[in-house]
């Protein structure tokens, strides 16, 4: 696993409370992991301050799995 | 129309004394001090370095981890007080009208460690916000019965009273008030409290309000000694199930004690400091009397608010001497602060539990840490002192003042 992976993981389970075998690449933030849409704001504004960088509203709203989170961190930390 | 009658039909309590019912009075009738040097931050630069904290309260035991995440801890307090009081109302949540439910929650001041946090998070930035998403609804002082209107789908009447430390007494009179207008049947009331943050024992630091007797905490809450210096900040939540009469018998609830009335009253005199002579203290017990239809003679015990500031304690004594004339010499009067500490939005509450106690339980507690006595305070008044005392209590009163000059009185009295 990256170091993005595994640090985007680690504040998921933090946030939302829930197992690490839970965070699967496919899991959706509020389909499988309990999140609401105030806890899906709060984790995007966590990436934002762990890995120092800025997410507009509008590409926010296409990060829903843990994956596409994942994936958004490397492109713009390219 | 006529007026329903309400009945206590359950209770709970998260002090600095006790986390539950039981601690809780086991505390106050043995004159336990809830006093302790500040853990919750580091104090050493306050004047005040003590306060009458929550003790061996892990949030987790009672709420999971998410759900506590999102709440201050003056919601986290009233969950599980609330929950207690539920529990011991033993509600067949199956069986009855949710609608029917309300809850009418006191607090002060609200999650003000939440919004000192966020600043100070925003302040430390370069301008930038990054408020949390869940900033303003943890800190916002109507969240608590919120919070346990959602747990529970309690439909009913829902808010919160702020009226500083008569917060949670004006909770309980108004849930009082519409379960007799006929409104709802069952109340969740009471109120909460987590003030003691930077933000808050500075706070009332600056107003000269709190106690600084640091090198000996226990004995600094000492309402009506002559050496009294200020209140000592306390935390917590206590919570009330109040309930129409009917309803509590057709389900053959247990019921502690009746609500017997309410009073309410302004000072219109002083933004923090009493009237002088007392005077909205003497109305608000007018009220109250009033309002339960009862005789100055009636009355066995009064649950002061009696705070142990110079000014306070002598107002309120003034008051109840004026309002009970002789008969205020044969009355038990208490002070539970002696020993909790002043809980802000949740005293009303905490103070309200311990005069239904003693009306169930025939004792009243003590005032604890009396010395020395105060020549502005008339010696023979039984003002508890010390020990407690047993007594037939039929009919408490208890009183509540908050900073604005709101005043509020809750008179239980024994079930017939």
């Amino acid at each position: 696993m990256s170091d993005i992976a595994s640090r985007v993981k680690a504040i998921i389970v933090d946030k939302l409370g829930v197992d690490e075998n839970e965070v699967t690449v496919e899991a959706s933030f509020t389909n499988d992991l309990g999140a609401d849409s105030l806890d899906t704001v709060e984790l995007i504004m966590e990436f934002e301050k762990e890995f120092d960088i800025q997410i507009p509203d509008d590409q926010a709203e296409n990060i829903g799995t843990v994956g596409q989170a994942i994936s958004y961190i490397e492109e713009a930390k390219k | 129309m006529e007026l329903k009658r309400v009945v206590v039909t359950g209770l709970g309590a998260l002090t600095p004394i006790g986390n539950n019912i039981e601690e809780y009075w086991n505390g106050l009738v043995n004159g336990v001090s809830g006093a302790a040097p500040i853990t919750h931050f580091n104090a050493e630069k306050f004047k005040t370095q003590f306060a009458c904290e929550v003790k061996n309260f892990n949030v987790t035991d009672f709420i999971n981890r998410k759900e506590a995440r999102k709440m201050d801890k003056f919601a986290q307090y009233a969950m599980v007080a609330a929950d207690e009081a539920i529990e011991d109302a033993n509600l067949d949540l199956e069986k009855i009208n949710p609608d029917r439910i309300g809850v009418i929650w006191g607090a002060g001041i609200g999650g003000i460690e939440t919004f000192q946090n966020e600043v100070l998070n925003f302040a430390s930035g370069d301008g930038t916000p990054r408020f949390n998403p869940f900033f303003i609804p943890k800190m916002i002082a109507d969240i608590a019965p919120g919070f346990i209107s959602i747990k529970y789908g309690f439909r009913g009447p829902n808010f919160t009273t702020v009226s500083a430390c008569a917060s949670s007494a004006n909770a309980i009179i108004d849930a009082f008030n519409y379960i007799r207008l006929g409104h709802a049947d069952i109340f969740v009331t009471g109120g909460s409290e987590a003030a003691v943050v930077e933000a808050g024992v500075g706070g009332f630091n600056a107003l000269h309000a709190l106690s600084t007797r640091n090198d000996n905490p226990t004995s600094a809450s000492r309402p009506f000694d002559k050496n009294r210096d200020g209140f000592v900040l306390g935390e917590g939540a206590g919570a009330l199930i109040l309930e129409e009469y009917e309803h509590a018998i057709a389900r053959g609830a247990s019921i502690y004690a009746e609500v017997g009335g309410g009073g309410l009253s302004a000072d219109a005199h002083h933004i923090t400091a009493p009237h002088p002579e007392g005077l909205g203290a003497k109305n608000v017990m007018h009220n109250c009397l009033k309002d339960a239809g009862l005789t100055i003679e009636e009355v066995d015990a009064i649950n002061v608010h009696g705070t142990s500031t110079p000014l306070g304690d002598v107002a309120e004594i003034k008051a109840i001497l004026d309002v009970f004339g002789e008969h205020a010499y044969t009355i038990n009067i208490n002070s539970t602060k002696s020993m909790t500490g002043h809980l802000l939005g949740a005293a009303g509450a905490i103070e309200a539990i311990s005069s239904i106690l003693s009306i169930k339980n025939g004792i009243v507690p003590p005032t604890i840490n009396h010395t020395e006595k105060d020549d502005a305070i008339d010696g023979k008044l039984n003002l508890t002192l010390n020990q407690a005392q047993k007594r037939d209590v039929k009919v408490a009163m208890s009183n509540t003042f908050g900073f604005g000059g709101h005043n509020a009185c809750v008179l239980f009295k024994k079930i017939d």
